[in-house]
Parts: structure tokens; C-alpha cells; sequence
């Protein structure tokens, strides 16, 4: 075994999924170290599912190469079954048997004895905070709660490397929090974690290294704060009273904040990355000096839109029924 | 959180094969399951516990007095026919309900596992044979209750029952097949009949065959239910039936063979 086998926990080279004409991964190179968390961020349908189920052995990628740990995914499936847990909506737990009930079959089919499972089960449901609804019928649990059922199944072998697909879409602010230290607890325990999301804060807060996937290939890899650099800290959206100004207030926005603007779609609207919120004042000053008018000012953080936007030019597509996530679409609802 | 650290991925000793041991350990928890998910629903036992019994009841006095002149003399030719035609119906369900469970976000978890591809389907064609067990006994008891009193006792009823079940788990394999490549419920148990009725009913389940036409006796002749409808009938009349018992087991096994492995791959490319 050579050494880049042991540094990369995963490994991928040139990943392609095709369905039918849609190639929902066109092409994904992705390098995770051993020991950190690592965020694949991007909108629905732009193949984050698709690609951890390659990773994971569920789907068979159409070109391209996967390892984990230096064992590959094809070739070595079983190998690689061995070194990994996966949670998300589509991996999840038995709905028809209670919590104990679950915990204990996965815990007997990766070969522990009966009483050993019972003891596992036990274990996890207290360390996950289930006890009390451990024989409660799956159906009556919250959504928080089957998250980190989920989660408890997939660390029974306590795999060095897990998969979270989505781990906190859908949940309320106080589970998700609960969630993101759930997960940064299984880090200090010497896991690695590659997790999706649509969240650019939830990548932010959790992963050390986050590469963005849009149509199915990586469009920008780097630390938290390399990609933010890219965005700006904060993102100031104009609308003008005039979109024939356009040009004229892309060029002020240029001269005075250093960066290039992007225009939205929508006729009249600008988007600039900021890195300081003071210079506003300045800008303002000056398009006021150009007799350019103003119907609509704000300064926000940066959102998925304006990664997306900065970094591949086009916004997050709003048609969901492009590939994988397609089946989640009642989640939806909790993403503003 | 444990407080153990995760052996490295490097460190770790793994083998990409399962082995056999594995593969029957991980078959009997996965049957484990399925018997746990019938405890829970008890309601989806309705076919196996009402449909023997309308059915031995039903047949038995529409047909009785026209084929045997009474219902009572008809019952040691009939029962064990109705008893295949019933069993191979559930092993129908079998597929169609893999098919259920399979669209559940939990066999993908299943698929992720470093264990024997066939256990999540073996488990469950394994916890199914439960369900024949309760069709078989309801047939026998209403059969019982109306009368019949097999020649072979007791012990001829359980190796008719016996045999009849280890068939009905060979046949579905290939209904599990169905259910692995079908895109729904629905057409699994459409494509499932279309094969079970020609067999079932152009067999000597119900009436004897030599009235028939000679392209149809031939038919018969090599139709497997019939050689486990005449295997059965004579386990319970205690005559000899080798020949039948052995063509039986060996097209079961041929069965298995053929459409363990064929459903095994097929689940396995299932997206």
C-alpha cells in the first residue's frame, strides 16, 4: 500500500452518471483527506446524490474512476462497503420497526452477535438521545429525530469514512444545530465526513474544504474561505430605476468597489461581491453624482444564488425535476 | 459520542468476497425482518388465511359432485390441488410485495453494506415460507373439517406440506425476478398471473386429465405443478410417488438456480 492510499479518503477521477440524455455527473474530480470534513454544495439536480451513490457503490458510474481509501469502487465493492456508512433521505432506516428494532438487525447483519447488537443498539440510542422513544413506531418520530436514527445505523461499524447526504434539509433551526454538533463530535473521533448540501453556512460552519457542483461537474473547490473570498463576505444587490444605466453602474460599482458586478436576469438588477460593507456609502455617493437612480438597495450575505452566480455566471436552476433530489421535493419548502 | 477513535481505513483488515457462512447469516437476519414487518402488519396476512379456506370451500362443492359424485370423495383428489394452486398464489404476493419494499429508502441502506448481495432477498423469500405455512395448515384444517381424512396420517400431510412449500420458495424466485424488473407493484402481480394461471389451471390440480384433448394431457403431462400436484396427492394417499416427489425437488432446485442469480444481478443494477 502506498502512501497517497492512505492520505485520500476518496478519490475521484472523471465521474460521468448518465440518464437517458440527462448526464447528471459530467466529469467529477473530487480529492477528500483522511480525518476532514469536506462539503459538496450545490442546488438541486446538480448531481451531489448522484455522485455520493457512486462513491458509496449504489450506482455504477458510466466513465470515470472512484476510490476510497485506494480501493475501488467498482472493482473492490465490498472492500470499499466495508469502510464506509451512508445516511440521507434515500439510505435511511425501516419504517415498519421501531428504532431498537432497526439498530439491532444492521448491527447483526455486520456481524455482531445477538447480545453484543443489543448492547450496540442501546448504546447508540443513548448516545443519539432516543432512549426514551426507542420502541416507538418510526412513523410517530420527528424529522430530527429519524436524522439522527439514521445517523446511528450508518456508525454501528464506526466506518472511517461517512457519507451525509443532505443531513439537516428539512429540518428546523434548533435540530439543524443540534445536527451540525452531532457531526462535528463524529469528526473528533477521527472520522472523515463528506457531506452535500444546499446550504453555503451549513458548508461553512462544518466543512473544511467545500467544492460547488453545478450541472453535474465541480465549478469552484477550496476552504470555506477561499470560495467566500470569491463571493465577497456580503453581496450588494442593486436594482435601477433605468436598466439602460446598466453599464454605466456596472462601471462605477468597478471603479469604486474593485470588483465586477454581475447582472441578475432579471433586467435592472446588479450583484456585486463586497468585502466591506462601508464602502456602500461611497458607491452610493458616487452613482448619485452620475444621475444614476435607485429603486431597490440591499446588502446581504451571500447565498447559494450569488456562489452560484459569481462562480459559474448563471443563477440556481429552478427546475427540480432535473435528476436525483427530484424525489425530495416536500422538503422544499424550508429552504428560504 | 464515543470516545474510541476510528482505525484508520488503511489499517483495517478487509476482504472483497463474502463468504458462505456470511451469506446464511446474513439471509436469517434479513428473514428476521421480514418476520418482524409481518408481527407489525398483520393485516397483509389476509390472503394466505382467508383465500385458502373460501377456496377449499368454494371448489369442493362446485366441483365435487360433477367430477368425484360427491363433494366427500372428491376432497383426497382435490385438496392437495387446491393446497398448490394456493401456495403458488402466495408466492406471487411474495414478489409483489419485495417489489413494495424495495421502492423504501431502506434497501438502498442494504445495498451500502459489506454484506451478501442475495441476503436482502433470500431474507425475505425466507420469512415468506412462514406465510405458505399458515396457507398450507388453513387448507388442511378446512379440508379436515369437511371431512377429508388423508390415508397417510399425519405424517403424510406434513411431507405433502413440506414439499409443497419448498416449492413454492423455489417459483418465488422468479416472481421476486419480476418484482426486481418491474417499474411497479401493480404490473409484478399482472406479469405473475399471466404465468400462473395457464400453469396452475392446465395441470391436474383440479380434475383428472384424461378427458382432456391429447395436446392438452401432453401439456399436463410435463406441466412441474402437475408433478407436484401428483407428488403431494400421493404423500397424503400414502401411494409411491418417487418419480413425481423427485422431478418435483429437481425442478425446484433448477428454479433457483436459474433465477437466484438472475434477480441477485438484477437488483444489484437497479438504480
Amino acid at each position: 500500500m502506498n502512501l497517497t492510499d492512505s492520505t485520500w479518503a476518496i478519490e475521484a477521477d472523471g465521474l460521468v452518471k448518465t440518464f437517458g440524455a440527462n448526464r447528471a455527473v459530467d466529469g467529477v474530480d473530487l480529492r477528500v483527506a483522511s480525518g476532514t470534513v469536506y462539503g459538496v454544495l450545490g442546488p438541486n439536480g446538480a448531481g451531489k446524490t448522484t455522485t455520493i451513490s457512486m462513491l458509496a457503490t449504489l450506482l455504477r458510474p458510466d466513465a470515470g474512476t472512484g476510490r476510497i481509501f485506494g480501493h475501488d469502487v467498482v472493482k473492490e465493492p465490498q472492500i470499499v462497503r466495508q469502510l464506509i456508512g451512508v445516511t440521507g433521505q434515500y439510505a435511511s432506516v425501516d419504517e415498519t420497526l421501531s428504532a431498537t428494532e432497526n439498530l439491532v438487525l444492521f448491527s447483526r447483519l455486520l456481524g455482531l452477535g445477538r447480545a453484543e447488537a443489543k448492547r450496540k443498539a442501546a448504546e447508540l440510542l443513548e448516545e443519539f438521545g432516543l432512549t426514551e422513544a426507542a420502541k416507538r413506531p418510526l412513523k410517530q418520530f420527528s424529522g430530527g429525530m429519524r436524522r439522527r436514527l439514521d445517523l446511528a445505523a450508518s456508525l454501528i461499524a464506526q466506518p472511517p469514512l461517512i457519507f451525509l447526504d443532505e443531513p439537516t434539509t428539512g429540518l428546523d433551526p434548533r435540530t439543524r444545530a443540534q445536527m451540525w454538533d452531532t457531526i462535528r463530535r463524529l469528526v473528533s473521533s477521527g472520522s472523515t465526513v463528506l457531506l452535500t448540501t444546499q446550504y453555503l453556512d451549513e458548508a461553512d460552519q462544518l466543512a473544511d474544504r467545500i467544492a460547488v457542483i453545478d450541472r453535474g461537474r465541480v465549478a469552484a473547490e477550496g476552504t470555506a474561505d477561499e470560495l467566500k473570498a470569491s463571493v465577497g463576505s456580503s453581496s450588494l444587490q442593486l436594482r435601477l430605476a433605468e436598466p439602460r444605466d446598466l453599464g454605466d453602474a456596472q462601471a462605477a460599482i468597478e471603479r469604486v468597489l474593485g470588483v465586477r458586478a454581475t447582472t441578475s436576469p432579471e433586467a435592472g438588477r446588479l450583484t456585486a461581491p463586497m468585502q466591506d460593507a462601508d464602502r456602500v456609502t461611497e458607491l452610493l455617493v458616487t452613482l448619485r453624482e452620475a444621475g444614476i437612480h435607485l429603486t431597490e438597495l440591499s446588502v446581504q450575505k451571500p447565498t447559494l444564488d450569488e456562489v452560484f452566480l459569481t462562480l459559474t455566471g448563471h443563477g440556481v436552476e429552478t427546475d427540480d425535476s432535473v435528476d436525483d433530489d427530484s424525489t425530495e421535493p416536500q422538503l422544499e419548502g424550508s429552504r428560504a | 459520542m464515543t470516545t474510541a477513535t476510528i482505525v484508520p481505513g488503511a489499517e483495517r483488515a478487509l476482504k472483497n468476497h463474502v463468504s458462505l457462512g456470511q451469506t446464511v447469516r446474513n439471509s436469517l437476519s434479513m428473514a428476521y425482518r421480514g418476520l418482524l414487518k409481518i408481527k407489525r402488519t398483520p393485516e397483509q396476512l389476509v390472503d394466505v388465511t382467508l383465500q385458502p379456506i373460501l377456496f377449499t370451500l368454494m371448489f369442493t362443492y362446485i366441483f365435487g359432485g360433477a367430477i368425484a359424485g360427491d363433494a366427500l370423495s372428491y376432497l383426497p383428489f382435490f385438496l392437495p390441488g387446491i393446497l398448490v394452486q394456493t401456495v403458488i398464489t402466495t408466492s406471487v404476493v411474495t414478489g409483489v410485495q419485495l417489489r413494495e419494499d424495495m421502492d423504501k429508502g431502506v434497501f438502498d441502506r442494504f445495498r451500502s453494506l459489506p454484506i451478501a448481495r442475495v441476503a436482502p432477498l433470500a431474507g425475505a423469500l425466507l420469512a415468506d415460507t412462514v406465510r405458505y405455512g399458515i396457507a398450507t395448515t388453513l387448507t388442511f384444517v378446512t379440508g379436515y373439517l369437511m371431512g377429508f381424512r388423508p390415508e397417510a396420517g399425519f405424517g403424510g400431510v406434513l411431507a405433502a406440506s413440506v414439499v409443497v412449500i419448498v416449492a413454492a420458495w423455489a417459483l418465488s424466485w422468479i416472481f421476486a425476478f419480476f418484482g426486481v424488473i418491474a417499474r411497479s407493484a401493480g404490473s409484478v402481480q399482472g406479469i405473475s398471473f399471466l404465468v400462473l394461471f395457464p400453469l396452475t389451471f392446465l395441470s391436474n390440480a383440479y380434475v383428472p386429465a384424461d378427458t382432456m384433448p391429447d395436446w392438452l394431457q401432453w401439456f399436463v403431462g410435463i406441466n412441474p405443478v402437475s408433478h407436484l400436484v401428483t407428488a403431494a396427492r400421493g404423500l397424503t394417499m400414502g401411494t409411491d410417488v418417487t418419480g413425481d416427489l423427485l422431478a418435483t425437488l429437481l425442478g425446484a432446485a433448477v428454479v433457483v438456480a436459474v433465477f437466484a442469480p438472475l434477480t441477485v444481478r438484477a437488483y444489484m443494477r437497479k438504480a
